[in-house]
């Protein structure tokens, strides 16, 4: 079932159309990489996904809803877990405050004025921390954590809204090359489980030919392949554009 | 009537004269250091009393001697300015920036105090201009020639202001500091030199600003706050760092100013504030800025914030149990200071409350302190309204200014934010100041007396104790239920909690509202505790106190404004029988910013983490 349905997208700045007409679908349990060179177009249509920029034309739908233009706090609200390029997280609250305020906030108990928020959604808090590997970590300021350890607190704040779409931009950006791949194994196999949609840009040719089921490729603003990664692999347009071969002469 | 709009038009044009100069000043130097320097206004005055000294003296009564008076005191206000930032701020660029904003008040003190001191107290009226002392005839109507040689003024320095920067080696480096940050920081050695002379051109500014407008307006000792809330309405109307946006603004302020006089002369002061408040919604970043980054004034990196320790919760029992039994053993003075400390205390923390957890810094707190007080004698003076009530419509009354004002107010961000609050504060204070009917303007409103039983200065001193810790604790408890989290999570970062569906913009209201209402309730004790109030109460410096007693304390405890309170109305109380009480004041802000840099809360974090230090290493000989 298609979870993420992006129809026709456009998205012009002054003179530069940035996303210039993309389709493309997700669907349940699938990992989608967006591929493409720098200024293809991906951070512009990742931020039309979740409200963060509104798209001159086309339309982007969930389950069957349209979420055209919704602010990125109603995406949210509607089943879509982010995580960011350069990782966003309270610095003044710790691992586990991290991920309980998104629950409390998913739960929406954010109005509470009185009881401690300390206490709610503890052990709900305390399992998806174990699920990424962090409960050792729990009680630490996410300030002080090393940048791997909080990639992996921004899963787990992403995946505590109980999210059907999980948006991951260069989810390994910055990332030592070993826990590239653990973090995006962890994330093949919790999607997997959970039955969540995927789409995630990377820059990382490993990372995406190893845990992509299919990958898309943007250039200046228009989808030029799509396929398994074998399919796209093998594209001739796609080897001209990342290899600069030309197959054939002009 | 064609005679009397286009009089009163170049009599706008005129007044723009000095407002565009010292906003262009303090657009300048805020560019480059990005410290928004409170002790502007007091160059100014300075440059407007050292003209008055130099034409009395120089040549007097010939225009050669007046000219070189002026460009002479804007001279000596630039060298005072070089000394403030050599002395001063060099110390402090790499402070949070609300301690450099602390530091530039004390100077603001200090001077008021020089002044008092050299010139005296009475208001100097200003020499005429030599050669331009008549007026001419235009349309039938009179203009001041002088008023015609302030229009020509402004135009020429914006000239002179454009070369500088567009034709000079100079003004190049300082746009392109302006621009870019981490540029600065690439000038290595040279970025102090830089500053310092950054700072003259600006003082130069300034004081040249205070000089020219002497013949108008002359030198007194409230000019400096008057002038510096008007020059920033100018400089964030026109945009930060801009100063053509500036030179726009002053116009714009001006021409306002001199129509409002013609419709209704008690609403030019609001009228000042009300030209902000409708620019900044609608171009959050003034007529000419640009958009700056994400970054709250302020806004180190935050520590956790924990609940009490059994130790603090043993500390606090201690507290409360001295405060409990203080009557029985304190003297009248000490209780009726402990009352004021109390209800400060509350004031303090209710402004911690936005700036602290909601990451909000306001430069206008004192807006809903004194709408909480004029809210409850308003009541008592004219509907006779008993206490009980009267201290209960106070925080309403308070947090339906919050409310509005703040609607406005979490627009923005940073020190647009922080500017926006000061000018609401402004227009508040302004409609209690000139609305004298209902008001009483600047004699206040007098005779609140407590109901019967309250009469007894024990039983208020209870009952004061007893709203103010409820007030507080509700507070603390806030902080740390989920409401408390959500406004974190939103000073924390926008992003984040925008993606998991925090609607900041909305909780940051509803925190400026909790905030008003409790400043509110303060300000309503505190009528009470005087049996009067007076504009003052929401004036600059009334906020400026509330921004002393959270910055000393420390932003980053919650016990921080508690002490902050008690440090600072104690140490008022002290001096403030001194002569020069101010320049007491003025020089212990400095000296402790100075000193303690990260505030004095800062101190305890790091005496705690070397006691720590040491008994974990005390644990490890032991072994």
């Amino acid at each position: 079932m298609t979870v993420l349905e992006v129809r026709d997208l456009y998205k012009g700045f002054g003179g530069v159309q940035a996303v210039a007409g993309i389709s493309f679908g997700v669907a349940e349990g699938e990992l989608l990489a967006m591929i493409g060179p720098n200024g293809a177009g991906k951070s512009t249509c990742f931020n039309m996904l979740n409200g963060q920029l509104r798209p001159d034309g086309g339309s982007v739908h969930l389950n069957g809803r349209d979420i055209t233009g919704l602010p990125p706090r109603d995406v949210s609200r509607l089943g879509v877990g982010r995580t960011f390029q350069i990782t966003a997280t309270f610095g003044s609250m710790t691992v586990a405050e991290n991920v309980q305020t998104t629950l409390i906030a998913h739960h929406r108990g954010l109005r509470g004025l009185w009881r401690p928020a300390a206490a709610l959604h503890r052990d709900a808090a305390m399992a998806l921390l174990e699920r990424v590997g962090m409960a050792e970590q729990a009680d630490r300021a996410c300030g002080v954590l090393a940048y791997g350890d909080l990639k992996r607190v921004e899963l787990a704040v992403a995946l505590a809204n109980d999210p059907m779409l999980l948006l991951m931009d260069e989810p390994t950006a910055g990332m030592a090359p070993g826990e590239r791949v653990e973090l995006m194994a962890l994330t093949a196999e919790i999607t997997r489980e959970r039955n969540i949609a995927v789409l995630f840009t990377e820059h990382d040719m490993d990372v995406v030919f190893t845990h992509a089921d299919r990958v898309i490729v943007l250039n200046r603003g228009k989808l030029i392949a799509e396929g398994t990664p074998e399919d796209v692999r093998a594209n001739r347009r796609v080897r001209e554009l990342y290899l600069g071969e030309s197959a054939e002469a002009g | 009537m064609t005679g009397q709009i286009v009089v009163q038009f170049l009599t706008g044009l005129a007044s723009a004269a000095s407002l565009f100069l010292i906003a262009a000043g303090l657009s300048i130097i805020f560019g480059v250091t990005r410290i928004v320097n409170f002790a502007h206004g007091s160059l100014y005055m300075l440059g407007a009393f050292i003209a008055y000294s130099l034409t009395q003296r120089l040549a007097a009564g010939t225009a050669y001697g007046f000219w070189i008076s002026v460009l002479l005191a804007a001279f000596v206000v630039a060298l005072i300015g070089v000394v403030i930032e050599i002395l001063m701020l060099r110390r402090i660029y790499r402070a949070p920036e609300l301690f450099q904003l602390l530091a530039t008040f004390g100077v603001v003190l200090v001077v008021q105090d020089a002044a008092l001191w050299i010139w005296g107290p009475v208001d100097l009226m200003g020499p005429r201009a030599p050669g331009l002392d008549s007026a001419v005839d235009i349309l039938g109507q009179r203009l001041p020639e002088y008023d015609i040689a302030l229009i020509v003024i402004s135009p020429v320095v914006l000239g002179l202001l454009w070369l500088l920067f567009h034709r000079t080696r100079w003004g190049i480096l300082v746009r392109a500091a302006t621009q870019d940050r981490e540029m600065v920081g690439a000038l290595g050695r040279n970025q102090a030199w830089l500053f310092t002379s950054v700072f003259f051109v600006g003082a130069f500014l300034a004081g040249l600003g205070g000089a020219i407008q002497l013949p108008k307006g002359g030198a007194d000792l409230l000019i400096d706050l008057n002038v510096i809330a008007a020059a920033f309405v100018v400089v964030v109307v026109g945009g930060m760092g801009s100063i053509t946006g500036a030179f726009l603004a002053a116009i714009l302020i001006g021409e306002l100013q001199a129509f409002a006089v013609l419709v209704l002369p008690e609403s030019t002061l609001v009228i000042m504030f009300l030209a902000m408040a409708v620019v900044l919604v609608v171009r959050p970043w003034g007529l000419l800025g640009r958009p700056m980054g994400e970054h709250a004034p302020g806004q180190a990196a935050e520590p956790l914030l924990r609940p009490a320790t059994p130790r603090a919760r043993l500390a606090w029992a201690a507290l409360i149990g001295l405060l409990l039994v203080l009557p029985l053993i304190a003297e009248d003075f000490t209780l009726t200071l402990t009352i004021e400390i109390v209800i400060l205390a509350l004031f303090a923390a209710s402004l911690h409350f936005i700036m602290g957890p909601g990451g909000m810094v306001s430069f206008g707190h004192a807006a809903y302190f004194g709408l909480g007080a004029y809210g409850a004698a308003l009541l008592a003076t004219t509907l006779n309204t008993p206490m009980e009530l009267a201290l209960l419509a106070a925080p309403v009354v308070a947090g339906l200014g919050a409310l509005v004002f703040g609607w406005f107010c979490v627009r923005l961000s940073g020190v647009y934010l922080a500017m926006l609050t000061l000018a609401f504060a402004q227009i508040a204070w302004s409609v209690v100041f000139q609305w004298y009917e209902f008001t009483g303007g600047e004699d206040g409103l007098l005779g609140i007396r407590r109901t019967p039983w309250a009469d007894d200065r024990i039983v208020f001193y209870y009952l004061v104790l007893a709203a103010c810790g409820v007030a507080i604790y509700a507070m603390r408890r806030m902080i740390f239920a989920p409401f408390g989290y959500a406004v974190r999570a939103g000073r924390d970062s926008r992003l984040r909690a925008d993606a998991i569906g925090i609607d900041c913009r909305r909780f940051d209201w509803m925190a400026f509202l909790v905030a008003g209402a409790m400043a509110g309730i303060a300000g309503g004790l505190y009528v009470y505790s005087k049996g009067s109030v007076f504009p003052d109460e929401m004036s600059i410096p009334r906020s400026v106190d509330g921004l002393v007693m959270v910055l000393l304390g420390g932003v980053q405890t919650l016990s921080g404004p508690i002490f902050g309170a008690a440090g600072f109305t104690w140490l008022q109380d002290e001096i403030s029988r001194l002569e020069y009480w101010r320049f007491i004041l003025g020089g212990t802000i400095i000296g402790l910013v100075l000193a303690f840099p990260q505030g004095l809360g800062g101190i305890w974090r790091q005496i705690e983490a070397l006691i720590r230090r040491r008994r974990a290493t005390g644990i490890e000989a032991g072994r």
